[in-house]
């Protein structure tokens, strides 16, 4: 394949005989390509081994009293309800009183961050510069990828307090009204 | 009418250069490279654009997929045979020297621990990693001998430290803290099977761990 046209023929000059040198070049394209094709395999293997890892944190566990649950301001805290169908229903302060009742978005650009966005400029505003809360509880009709997404979310947005917590009765209701309790 | 010719130059490249490179790099690749051993349950786990790394060694990866199969496993071969010791100890199992030797080649396992020697036993990765051939570990959410994944992890957590006390005399020796615990689950399992796993770390204090994921594009 290198060597296309070696000698074009034709040329030769009275009688002149030549004595052909051998072994001075050896083609070596077959030699490259084969190491290349290994190189690349080696690389893409590299990279892709190691895991990414997104660190969790949980709190301590009470185990003397299940409902020991902290108490944090209305005013602060906004609670995501991961459903099902990839939705989000959230709500902003108490369930019973919400300053922002539950609504539902999907896990976009446009959909939970901006929510996050401008939850994040309001609330230090209306608290005296405290920061956000984020409350994140998955109902167990949502998977993985959808704590995972939420989770990435947060550090997108920069949120800086966020906790997993167990979701209520009174909150699977609302994601029941609203359709996002299905398989 | 004679044709006019037209010489053709050749087009031989030289290509030594580029094979000595190409071979410098291959080799570099091929020595720093680690081979990938195969998994006994491979899942597909949720894309994520954290880049953060999971370190190579010390570490215990629980795999979770296909409706809540649990798989365990961690990283350094001297950590496997204690653990195994320890968990003969307290299910009261045998093994015998070659289980150990076998199991400590073994990168995770998802079978009750009296079928882990019929597990051993089957003698090739190929056969034990054979779908339907490992039910999973059981779990649930207490803290008694049923939990097995609670076992497992709490004998792992044990070892690790055991082992790098052992270390610690040693030339070269780097403190690695405790074992590292990763939850890599598939991206379409259902939160009840999750929210059981973190409940049983939560029970015995583990309360960081990492969640494995893909990269994705932002």
């Amino acid at each position: 394949m290198a060597e296309l046209n070696q000698d074009g023929g034709g040329g030769k000059k009275g009688g002149k005989v030549r004595s052909k040198k051998s072994g001075g070049k050896v083609d070596l394209t077959a030699m490259v390509d084969l190491a290349f094709l290994l190189i690349t395999f080696f690389m893409l293997t590299t990279s892709l081994n190691k895991p990414n890892a997104m660190d969790v944190a949980m709190p301590d566990k009470n185990k003397m009293d299940a409902n020991d649950n902290i108490e944090i301001s209305d005013t602060r805290s906004i609670t995501l309800l991961l459903g099902s169908d990839n939705k989000i229903s959230w709500y902003y302060g108490q369930l019973k009183s919400p300053i922002t009742p539950p609504a539902t978005v999907d896990y976009s650009t446009e959909g939970i961050r901006k929510v996050l966005l401008t939850k994040k400029q309001e609330v230090p505003a209306r608290n005296g510069g405290k920061d956000l809360i984020v409350v994140i509880r998955p109902s167990d009709k949502s998977t993985q990828r959808n704590l995972v997404d939420i989770l990435d979310e947060m550090k997108i947005v920069d949120v800086k307090r966020y906790m997993i917590s167990k979701i209520t009765p009174e909150e699977v209701e609302v994601l029941e009204r609203e359709n996002l309790y299905n398989d | 009418m004679s044709k006019a010719k037209v010489k053709r130059s050749s087009t031989s490249i030289d290509m030594t250069a580029m094979c000595d490179v190409s071979f410098l790099l291959l080799s570099f690749f091929v020595m720093t490279s680690t081979a990938k051993q195969p998994e006994a349950f491979p899942v597909d786990a949720p894309g994520a654009v954290t880049t953060d790394k999971l370190p190579d060694s010390n570490v215990g990866m629980i795999t979770v997929g296909d409706g809540g199969k649990v798989f365990f496993g961690v990283s350094d071969r001297d950590v496997r045979v204690k653990m195994l010791e320890k968990m003969s100890a307290r299910y009261s199992v045998q093994f015998s020297q070659e289980d150990y030797e076998q199991f400590s080649l073994m990168e995770n396992f998802g079978v009750p621990i009296k079928n882990l020697r019929a597990l051993i036993s089957l003698g090739s990765s190929a056969a034990r990693n054979a779908p339907g051939v490992q039910p999973g570990l059981p779990v649930d959410s207490t803290e008694a001998l049923t939990n097995e994944l609670y076992q497992w992890v709490q004998v792992a957590r044990l070892s690790a430290v055991e082992v790098n006390k052992e270390k610690e005399g040693e030339k070269d020796y780097v403190e690695q803290g405790p074992l590292k615990i990763a939850i890599k689950a598939d991206a379409n399992e259902k939160y009840p099977s999750i929210s059981t796993i973190i409940e049983t770390l939560r029970n015995q204090k583990q309360n960081k761990f990492s969640f494995i994921t893909s990269l994705k594009a932002n």
